[in-house]
């Protein structure tokens, strides 16, 4: 099809010229819940989030041309619901679900903006029976509108590894019959965590992207927060929906002092003056709001852990000991080595770099590939004045990234 | 949606488990047929130990039958059901409440069935 057909194109002249960042936010207001509504008549989310996806590129050329048309969310439906129709007609399978499609007049624009009708659809590309790979790139195209490109940068695969992922996982949920549904508060805890953990991962892939910086058109940290907050509001009663969101508030707030100049600023050398107030404001609040739920989880504890920082004027005024307490009841939730690793950097500046570093040690055989391992030791075997095991580790270290600011930091240590 | 359910254990891992907890289990498990007689389609078949199995597998001048299960893995199967549930949610739900799954090395896979051919056709 083309666009055009799509919707009143309207004066097109007179439109301004969009940002990459406006177009983003866009599409990731409308995507979830056009995939939703034609995943429910279309009966295959396949074809739903095939046809939405076709549309998102439609839009993005169309409207970095000729502007954003007056609704564009109408735009978006009636285009994806034109190639959802176009690909039922192909397959004849499908036929029976036409007339069904054709029947409706659905138009996501004119529905309220509610904000529960999006989490059947994350609930099910998070489904435990899906690969954790899998959920987050199914999570950044079916929920968020990301493109195949755009994820591919973002985790580092070639984009043909990311669309076979995609379509594994989308041909699963439909032979397997994984329900796009919210479960049922009894069963949510364990299913809200994987969500949240997606979440998480897909926050800190943006600061893994290839290359320089943030010159990527789709900025995940934003997504990321932007879907920790429809997660928060829709289930308000869930504590760690709003812990992860107070997490990637204070890690936001922080984001200003922690790359300068596409270079990234150790937390010892941070100006904390860059510090966005008001976003570590917003991220105490929500995690306020999660301690009166009385129902602690590890989301709320890494925020409270964040929130140690955030509440310091420097480092030597960090309250590293409560941070410890913190760690050690986060072990008690999560004692994955990544969360040991962590806490060691702070049993270091608690206790110093022998304890610290055995811990560092005892994580070894998991952590081995992992570049921050490898940072961590480098740093506890320059303290003990191990200089050359320390620039071993850092040469390992350097090895292991791929993103150029990274590179840079380390290079530079290691030129001293 | 119709799953076949396969019971699954690690012999090595079961060696301890004592006569009283079998009987116990035994005991549990026909409740547990008894209670989710409405989703369970086919209640299948126990199979007989892994020791009295015998495979046949393709060769290149015919068949060849051997002594022993197809594959050496160290999991084996000893049953299997079939469920009739609207989704996979279902299925787990059901899944997880099997008895025998609090005993280390017991695991239960589950597979949709092929139901509809028209795949097959095109």
């Amino acid at each position: 099809m083309t666009p055009e057909d799509a919707a009143a194109p309207g004066d097109q002249s007179a439109r301004p010229a969009v940002s990459d960042r406006e177009l983003a936010r866009l599409v990731r207001e409308e995507t979830a819940r056009i995939v939703g509504t034609l995943a429910a008549s279309t009966g295959s989310l396949d074809v739903a989030e095939e046809a939405t996806a076709e549309a998102i590129e439609e839009a993005l050329r169309q409207w970095r041309r000729q502007g954003v048309p007056p609704r564009p969310g109408g735009w978006l439906m009636q285009a994806a619901r034109h190639n959802a129709v176009d690909r039922l007609r192909r397959e004849a399978r499908y036929r029976a679900k036409l007339a069904l499609l054709d029947s409706e007049t659905v138009d996501p624009s004119d529905t309220a903006a509610d904000a529960d009708e999006r989490l059947p659809l994350l609930f099910g590309c998070c489904h435990p029976a899906i690969a954790p790979e899998s959920q987050l790139a199914l999570t950044l195209r079916a929920v968020l509108g990301v493109t195949t490109a755009q994820i591919a940068r973002a985790t580092l695969e070639p984009e043909a590894t990311v669309g076979q992922r995609i379509s594994r996982a989308k041909r699963k949920m439909a032979d397997a019959g994984i329900p796009l549904r919210i479960p049922e508060p009894d069963k949510r805890a364990e299913r809200l965590d994987i969500v949240l953990a997606v979440i998480s991962v897909m926050y800190d892939s943006a600061h893994l992207m290839a290359g320089a910086g943030a010159e990527a058109d789709r900025d995940l940290a934003d997504d990321a927060i932007w879907l920790a907050g429809v997660v928060a509001r829709a289930l308000p009663g869930e504590a760690e929906a709003a812990g992860l969101q107070a997490l990637l508030l204070f890690h936001r707030a922080r984001e200003g002092a922690r790359a300068v100049d596409g270079e990234f600023v150790l937390l010892a050398d941070q100006d904390r003056g860059r510090w966005d107030v008001s976003l570590i404001t917003q991220a105490r609040g929500e995690l306020d709001r999660a301690a009166r739920l009385r129902a602690p989880g590890r989301w709320q504890l890494h925020a409270a852990i964040a929130a140690c920082h955030a509440d310091a004027s420097s480092l030597a005024d960090t309250d590293w000991l409560q941070m410890l307490v913190l760690y050690d009841m986060l072990l008690g939730y999560d004692p994955s080595p990544i969360v040991r690793l962590n806490r060691a950097v702070v049993l270091d500046q608690v206790a110093g770099p022998v304890p610290a570093l055995a811990e560092v040690d005892a994580v070894r055989g998991r952590l081995e590939n992992y570049r921050l391992w490898h940072a961590v030791r480098a740093r506890l075997l320059r303290e003990l004045g191990r200089e050359d095991e320390a620039m071993a580790a850092d040469l390992r270290a350097l090895e292991l990234t791929a993103n150029d600011a990274e590179r840079r930091l380390i290079g530079a240590r290691l030129a001293r | 949606m119709k799953y076949v359910i396969m019971f699954t254990s690690t012999p090595s891992l079961a060696e301890d488990v004592t006569a009283t907890t079998q009987t116990d289990l035994y005991e549990r498990i026909y409740r547990w047929f008894g209670e989710n007689a409405d989703s369970i389609a086919d209640s299948g078949a126990e199979l007989q130990p892994v020791s009295t199995a015998t495979t046949v597998r393709h060769g290149a001048d015919g068949p060849v039958v051997t002594d022993g299960p197809f594959s050496e893995a160290k999991e084996i199967i000893g049953g299997f059901s079939v469920l009739d549930v609207p989704d996979l949610d279902a299925a787990i739900a059901i899944v997880k409440t099997w008895p025998s799954l609090e005993l280390p090395g017991v695991a239960v896979e589950i597979r949709p069935m092929v139901t509809n051919y028209d795949q097959f056709e095109q």
